[in-house]
């Protein structure tokens, strides 16, 4: 397997590829899910289409490069709208996703009919993008996407500062005379990056959980934001490769699906078992504190000590009070103030 | 009926049930759960054919409603755990369903044909000849009678539950104390939402029946703040979308439920723009007013301050002004201009004089 994953041309081309998707939408994904942007890769990748469609028309050329450069535009013109929407009326984010991702939806399937009236066979590959090829990358795309992956790494590298304070405190970001406007943009373009690299792979539909789910299980093992990149580049690496070996050893099984299934997987086991936040930790938690409630204590002792921390309501922040000043690295607080 | 004015019902009425659901889905701020549901369906067909042991409408319907309930029950599960925040739970569940059900159509189905792009982008050309049979009676277009119902359905739902909805949405804390079961509210508008969702769905595809469900609502909450006229205009929206998407692609022979999309793409942008009240003009409109009327009370209170002291010479210099006050001198200009347009002030000899009505004005601003 592992003189395959070497020598093989297309299994070499496929886990590579979905690696590098894997590792960029996981650190990208680390921002958007804190800054609860979760749903701006589905919407994002969806805005593609009208830009794939336009690039194809305009050059009539299939080249990766030039359609990722569409997508990458339409998505751009996307997150700018959603922005600006959110920013200027009273709409809230989900409804300004939902628009944003139907309306370009439905004017790329419009430029999709008219592709299919104006020309022959040449368009096949288009619609392709909706579900993913990954089996189908070749190593021009592959080199494609590391240098975009490459890039939007570096910024976030450089940045990091910036856009830490940016998700955790964006009015106190404001206050040091940051640009947080622009700085917004940019974190959020960056997201661009990682759906038109995701879109050679798993395609529009699966692409959003590219990016939440990685980070999203990384979540439930660290308090800390380097650790959580850390780890949701590591989630999302190991989920792709997954993907290839699994779709590849097995015939028939499309690439981009068995990629989704193995990152949720990933995220259950994180869910239930992550060492910070597991709810598998908490529910022992509870049962031991039952249990010296119940059993007869000697003396008042028992009692005293089983009663403060029973009265911990469940999914309260574990980890949280006791790590706040330790390492220095900021806190997201998980019970307070998230009702749904 | 011929084939196109069938069509041209079934947009519509496709736009009438969506536009009902919306509404409530938009103003409580769940506008993605609809994007979600609409794809578990697939999962949902897949589940609903394995159990039939074959191609069986009815329980695919079931299925790819019970499909989408599950999403909004996953998603809240999700967010109960407070391990994950509402927009990553409902941005990780429904790719999971979707790959779950591609994973099992290519693993263990591979010679059936479920078509996911056209779960995706539907196909509403050939809803004229997809006719209801019952007994081996020809009862016209299928996709008529769900729709129909659908509306029916919707409008009834959204009759008698119209308080409770209200109050809900409106007001949840105070609904959960008067015994309103928020919960089953909830978990009854998602289900009308899915029901919607897969009911329209085979008629004019998943995006559209998203793009139906979120964008009419939203367009007519930025022209009006009460409920009874956002329904209202909600249906408008959607039914002129529908009727334009229609004709247009109709007319460049593409996409119709494209077109629609792109239609109510393209009401939601002009409303966007110009809004009486919300739309970027006005508010363009208002903040320049604001700003000139604040640049006019600057002005004739510095005149004011200034009158009768020794200063007053240079201070009510138009060529000075600009250094005192640190504006643009065209600024100043300007607003020299419209406040001696009101009568605020008078011009004489080189120098600026508060008019009697300019003095009061300076001294209510002072007072404020």
């Amino acid at each position: 397997m592992l003189h395959d994953l070497i020598f093989d041309y297309t299994l070499r081309n496929v886990a590579l590829g979905s690696a590098i998707l894997g590792v960029v939408s996981g650190v990208l994904g680390c921002f958007a899910v804190l800054r609860r942007q979760g749903l701006m890769g589905d919407a994002l990748s969806h805005a593609a289409l009208p830009g794939i469609c336009l690039a194809y028309l305009l050059t009539g050329s299939k080249t990766p490069i030039v359609l990722m450069l569409g997508a990458a535009v339409a998505g751009w013109l996307g997150m700018v709208l959603i922005l600006r929407v959110i920013r200027h009326t009273r709409i809230d984010s989900g409804s300004a996703l939902g628009i944003v991702l139907t309306v370009f939806f439905g004017i790329g399937v419009v430029l999709l009919t008219v592709i299919q009236k104006s020309n022959d066979a040449n368009q096949a590959g288009l619609d392709k993008f909706l579900f993913g090829q990954a089996a189908a990358l070749v190593q021009e795309q592959v080199t494609t996407m590391a240098v975009l992956g490459g890039v939007a790494l570096l910024v976030v590298a450089l940045l990091y500062k910036e856009f830490k304070l940016l998700a955790f405190d964006p009015e106190f970001a404001q206050s040091l005379d940051l640009p947080t406007r622009r700085l917004d943009l940019l974190l959020t373009g960056l997201l661009v990056i990682a759906i038109v690299i995701g879109l050679n792979t798993v395609g529009v539909v699966l692409m959003s959980a590219m990016l939440v789910a990685p980070a999203a299980a990384a979540r439930q093992w660290t308090n800390s934001l380097w650790r959580m990149i850390g780890y949701a580049a590591l989630f999302g690496a190991g989920s792709g490769v997954a993907g290839a070996l699994i779709s590849v050893s097995e015939s028939r099984l499309p690439t981009g699906p068995v990629i989704i299934l193995s990152i949720t997987v990933i995220l259950i086991v994180s869910l239930l078992f992550g060492s910070a936040r597991g709810v598998f930790w908490d529910w022992l938690r509870q049962q031991r504190n039952r249990r010296s409630l119940e059993a007869p204590p000697n003396g008042e002792e028992g009692a005293a000590s089983g009663a403060p921390t029973a009265g911990v309501p469940v999914g309260a922040p574990l980890a949280a009070p006791s790590r706040a000043g330790g390492s220095g690295t900021p806190i997201i607080r998980g019970g307070g103030g998230s009702g749904a | 009926m011929n084939s196109i004015q069938v069509i041209a019902l079934v947009a519509v009425l496709a736009a009438t049930s969506c536009a009902l659901a919306g509404v409530f889905l938009v103003l409580r701020r769940m506008a993605m759960m609809a994007d979600a549901i609409s794809h578990a369906i697939l999962p949902g067909i897949v589940a609903g054919y394995v159990l039939a042991r074959g191609p069986n409408v009815f329980v695919g319907f079931l299925g790819a409603a019970g499909a989408g309930l599950l999403t909004v029950f996953l998603v809240e599960t999700l967010v109960r755990s407070r391990r994950v925040k509402e927009d990553a739970a409902i941005g990780v569940v429904f790719p999971a369903l979707f790959a779950l059900g591609v994973f099992v159509i290519s693993k263990y189905l591979p010679n059936v044909h479920i078509d996911a792009e056209h779960v995706l982008m539907g196909d509403i050309t050939f809803t004229p000849f997809d006719p209801l049979l019952l007994g081996g009676r020809d009862y016209g277009p299928q996709a008529l009678w769900a729709l129909g119902s659908l509306t029916l359905i919707n409008a009834l739902f959204l009759t008698l539950f119209y308080k409770e909805l209200k109050l809900s949405t409106f007001d949840a804390g105070l609904a959960a104390a008067l015994g309103f079961a928020p919960a089953a509210l909830h978990y009854a508008l998602m289900g009308v939402v899915a029901v919607t969702t897969v009911g329209a769905l085979s008629a004019v595809g998943a995006i559209l029946v998203v793009a139906l469900l979120i964008v009419p609502p939203a367009t007519a909450s930025l022209l009006t703040r009460r409920l009874p006229p956002l329904i209202a205009l909600s249906l408008a929206v959607g039914v002129a979308g529908a009727l334009s998407g229609f004709y247009l692609a109709t007319l460049w022979d593409v996409s119709i439920s494209g077109m629609i999309a792109t239609m109510l793409g393209v009401l939601f942008g002009v409303t966007f723009l110009f809004a009486p009240r919300q739309g970027l003009v006005a508010q363009a409109v208002r903040r320049s007013r604001q700003r000139q009327q604040f640049a006019t009370e600057m002005l004739l209170v510095h005149l004011a301050t200034h009158e009768g002291t020794d200063a007053e010479a240079t201070e009510s210099d138009p060529a000075h002004l600009h250094k005192e006050l640190h504006w643009q001198p065209q600024a100043i200009r300007d607003t020299i201009d419209r406040a001696s347009d009101e009568g605020m002030l008078e011009e004489r000899g080189g120098a600026l004089h508060l008019t009697d009505r300019g003095r009061d004005r300076a001294g209510e601003v002072a007072e404020r």
